[in-house]
């Protein structure tokens, strides 16, 4: 039985099976490539083959454009296939639409590389499985014991019920573009909220892709196309980056400014960005959820991504396991 | 606990202080007694609970958490109540909901500090997160929500839809949980006996003297003060007790105490201005502004920056309220009062002798060569009234400076202003000693003097023109040339340029000027005042 760490290793284009000979979630341009999920850290243009699921080729190709790899093979869930050697099987991981994590046996030993994951509960994509698994690799990207997000429907209701209390404001809510956005529209129609949402450009056309791909979602328009007077009391989604930005001053003088992402809990993050109502919704596993997952995958050694990997690490120590920081270079830390 | 944790949980993100009023008033009007008057409490003066507050948060978490994990916790939140109300166990077994604001106050108000951590421990337990940053922040003194006092008080005076003077008239005599002021307030009971405790009597305040005044202002019905630059200052001493309060009612006295001691034994309520009077000659502001904001003062600062305050109002004497008296009689009582009395450390502020207002333009015009900001007018007929009445008070500011200054840094304003750059940094040229090399120095930042639509010119070109961003901050390229009005400009240590602006404002933008044609250190030093007498 080799070791894990002799045949899946960081290398300087990324995470590298060796036996396998390809790369999972590299940063730069490589020959084969496994892609957990269609975040833009994750899954880049350029590769000669990519392995993804079906969800995850459909999110790179509106993202990139439809040539922006030599060639797609869909991977479908659960099932089992050998590259070189290596078994290789795509498992939900809840992060968003497509997304999964990669579960690798080699010469008797199993490492699950999650990507990233959380396991709360997500209307648009399916629940996170766990695999037991020698090495598991994990994010850490809200490994702080603060970190301990809301109820996303609870933080949800708590939306609708400001636009019910400002019927004359506009509520401008900033979601990462990708999985956020359509989980947090989701999650509003769940609530009952029917009426029509207004998408900044930016958000369209993935939004449309859930839509296509059998996600309900309601009437969502392009915010372009609204009237200044639809807007007013309305809610309009936006990047984070527009939330403050000149293309938010058509939401009247003084709209709601709302953020929904895990950095929220923590109040400084939500007055630096000038956010009056923060909303603790993440797609990330949170502190607990970390915890209890590498807990429940079994592994002795687990190999830690992005994030706050020192105290993560520290945690893991205390509970009698083996941690390491990979350091991979090129996952943004504070995306969400 | 949980109406107080919403409400404040709110405040603490909402920008704009319509928005805060709006969430307070509809607090306080909600909450029964004696919540709110706790919560009030911990929003102006603070909760009367002697806790050590740090140190049984330490204690708490060293029992809880692992050290390393709470300092990655706290360093990266900022805050440690925060951190704290994030990092709180949930305990094993479910626990009741959180008691009453009312309930816990007594319980800690009541218990020997050796209770203390324990009843806040047995609180936390039972509370949801955002209930244990609420009451961590009610009883850890200044909860920093971006609500002032005075905020607080204007939110209780619209439940009884007062005004917030007539809050502060008898705020000083009232002790919290405040349940007389909510029943005054609600129309149950009447307006709370002040007594004989010093309270605050609001201030009357004076508009900037416009072109349209003149005609309504005869010379003999006008007296004429100089106008002195240090802090307006109510001084209300009675045989009990003497309070110096700021303009907005806070109470500062503990900063003056030698003010405080030359009205011991005194009966009255005056109004005037603090100075730091230095062998007769009034000092910079600056060294006044050291003075501010202390809970205590060292006789050293006694010694080196002495307070001094010039007299120009009566309210009270020997008790009785003479502000419905016109000006002209009232100064006559101040005048007696004074020879009569001499409290140390005051003088009066004298009447300026004039005949026409030409005489007085002279006089005006020669303010800024004596070191003078300007002139007070005020009608002799006028009572003394609450606020900023029109027609009564006025201030004839001497003519503003100006300089020709480089736009350096821009911040994102907040609230409406907060998709815009608004908050103007900018600098002159200084020459290095011994060389030809000239670089930009910051003297001032301003926020005012332009209309909306330069406003989103002025964005725009600090968007097109940035060279770097720090945070919320962007460097600009030095190529926009801004005037700058301001009072005045004194010597400062705390600046780089060593100089610092007196209400800087945006006079004109000078779209067409080179930045290098801007104006240098060496014409701002040549403008600081010299001291006045």
């Amino acid at each position: 039985m080799r070791p894990v760490e002799t045949w899946l290793y960081p290398a300087s284009l990324g995470l590298y099976c060796e036996p396998g000979n390809f790369y999972i979630d590299p940063p730069r341009p490589v020959v084969r490539a496994l892609i957990t999920h269609g975040h833009s850290d994750h899954a880049r243009s350029g590769h000669t083959h990519v392995l993804a699921t079906s969800e995850t080729i459909d999110i790179m190709k509106v993202r990139y454009g439809a040539n922006c790899a030599g060639d797609f093979q869909a991977a479908d869930l659960g099932h089992a296939q050998s590259i070189n050697g290596v078994t290789v099987r795509f498992v939900p991981a809840g992060h968003i639409l497509g997304s999964a994590q990669i579960v690798l046996e080699h010469n008797g030993r199993r490492a699950v590389v999650s990507g990233d994951y959380k396991r709360a509960a997500d209307p648009t994509c399916r629940p996170f499985e766990v695999v037991t698994c020698d090495v598991f690799v994990t994010e850490a990207t809200f490994a702080l014991p603060v970190f301990r997000h809301e109820r996303a429907d609870s933080e949800a209701r708590r939306l609708i019920q400001s636009i019910a209390r400002n019927p004359d404001r506009t509520h401008l809510l900033g979601v990462y573009g990708l999985g956020k956005c359509q989980r947090m529209i989701a999650l509003l129609r769940a609530e009952g909220y029917d009426v029509p949402i207004w998408l900044h450009g930016a958000l369209v056309g993935l939004t449309a892709l859930y839509q296509n791909l059998g996600i309900d979602l309601g009437d969502c328009r392009p915010a372009s196309a609204a009237a200044d007077a639809e807007l007013r009391g309305a809610l309009v989604m936006c990047p984070p980056s527009a939330l403050m930005d000149r293309w938010s001053r058509r939401m009247g003088e003084d709209p709601v400014r709302v953020f929904a992402s895990g950095w929220m809990r923590v109040r400084g993050r939500a007055r630096q960005r000038g956010v009056e109502l923060p909303l603790i919704v993440s797609d990330h596993a949170d502190w607990p959820e970390l915890l209890d997952t590498i807990v429940e995958t079994g592994a002795e050694d687990v190999w830690v991504t992005h994030g706050r990997d020192d105290a993560l690490v520290h945690q893991l120590s205390l509970m009698g396991r083996r941690a390491r920081a990979l350091a991979l270079v090129g996952y943004e830390d504070d995306a969400e | 606990m949980r109406a107080f944790a919403e409400t404040l949980d709110s405040l603490s993100t909402t920008p704009s202080r319509n928005g805060k009023l709006a969430l307070l008033t509809a607090y306080l009007r909600a909450a029964p007694d004696p919540d709110r008057g706790w919560a009030l409490a911990a929003l102006t003066d603070g909760l009367p609970l002697r806790i050590g507050f740090r140190r049984i948060l330490s204690e708490l978490m060293a029992a809880r958490t692992d050290p390393v994990l709470f300092k990655l916790s706290r360093d990266f939140v900022g805050d440690t109540a925060e951190t704290v109300a994030l990092l709180w166990p949930a305990p094993a077994d479910p626990a009741p909901p959180p008691p009453r604001l009312g309930e816990v106050v007594d319980e800690l108000l009541n218990a020997k500090p050796a209770e203390h951590a324990a009843i806040i421990a047995t609180v936390l337990d039972r509370c949801t997160v955002r209930e244990r940053w609420a009451f961590l922040k009610l009883i850890g003194g200044a909860p920093r929500v971006g609500v002032s006092a005075r905020l607080a008080k204007t939110a209780v005076a619209e439940i009884g839809g007062q005004d917030v003077s007539a809050i502060e008239e008898v705020w000083h005599a009232l002790k919290p949980p405040y349940t007389e002021l909510f029943a005054w307030m609600e129309g149950h009971a009447e307006r709370p006996d002040p007594g004989n405790v010093p309270v605050f009597r609001p201030l009357m305040l004076a508009h900037p003297v416009e072109d349209a005044d003149w005609p309504s202002l005869a010379p003999q019905d006008v007296a004429a003060e100089w106008k002195w630059d240090g802090i307006r200052v109510q001084v209300a001493a009675s045989a009990g007790d003497v309070r110096v309060y700021s303009r907005t009612g806070d109470d500062i006295s503990p900063a003056f105490p030698e003010i405080r001691s030359a009205f011991a034994g005194v009966d009255v309520v005056a109004d005037g201005e603090l100075l730091v009077v230095r062998d007769g000659a009034v000092a910079p502001f600056n060294d006044l502004q050291q003075r501010l904001n202390r809970k205590s003062v060292t006789s050293k600062m006694l010694r080196e920056s002495p307070a001094h305050l010039r007299l120009y109002d009566l309210l009270f004497v020997s008790g009785e309220d003479i502000r419905a008296l016109p000006f002209g009689q009232r100064r006559a009582h101040l005048e007696a009062w004074h020879a009569q009395v001499r409290p140390p450390l005051t003088d009066l502020s004298a009447l300026v002798p004039f005949a026409t207002f030409a005489e007085l333009e002279d006089l005006w015009r020669g303010a800024r060569e004596a070191g003078i900001e300007g002139l007070m007018l005020k009608r002799r007929a006028s009572p003394y009234l609450a606020g900023r009445p029109k027609g009564h008070w006025f201030k004839w500011k001497r003519a503003a400076l100006t300089l020709d200054c480089v736009l350096m840094y821009a911040q994102r304003g907040s609230g409406k202003r907060s998709s815009l750059y608004s908050d103007l940094t900018f600098g002159v040229w200084r020459t290095s000693a011994g060389s030809n090399e000239r670089e930009l120095v910051p003297v001032g930042k301003a926020y005012s003097g332009f209309t909306d639509v330069e406003l989103r010119d002025l964005d725009r070109f600090i968007r097109a023109n940035t060279t770097e961003t720090f945070g919320p901050v962007r460097a600009v390229a030095p190529k926009l040339v801004l005037e700058v009005a301001f009072d005045a400009v004194q010597p400062s240590t705390r600046h780089k340029s060593g100089v610092a602006m007196r209400f800087p404002r945006i006079h004109r933008i000078r779209w067409d000027k080179p930045a290098d044609e801007a104006d240098s250190l060496d014409a701002i030093m040549a403008l600081i005042d010299r001291p006045a007498a």
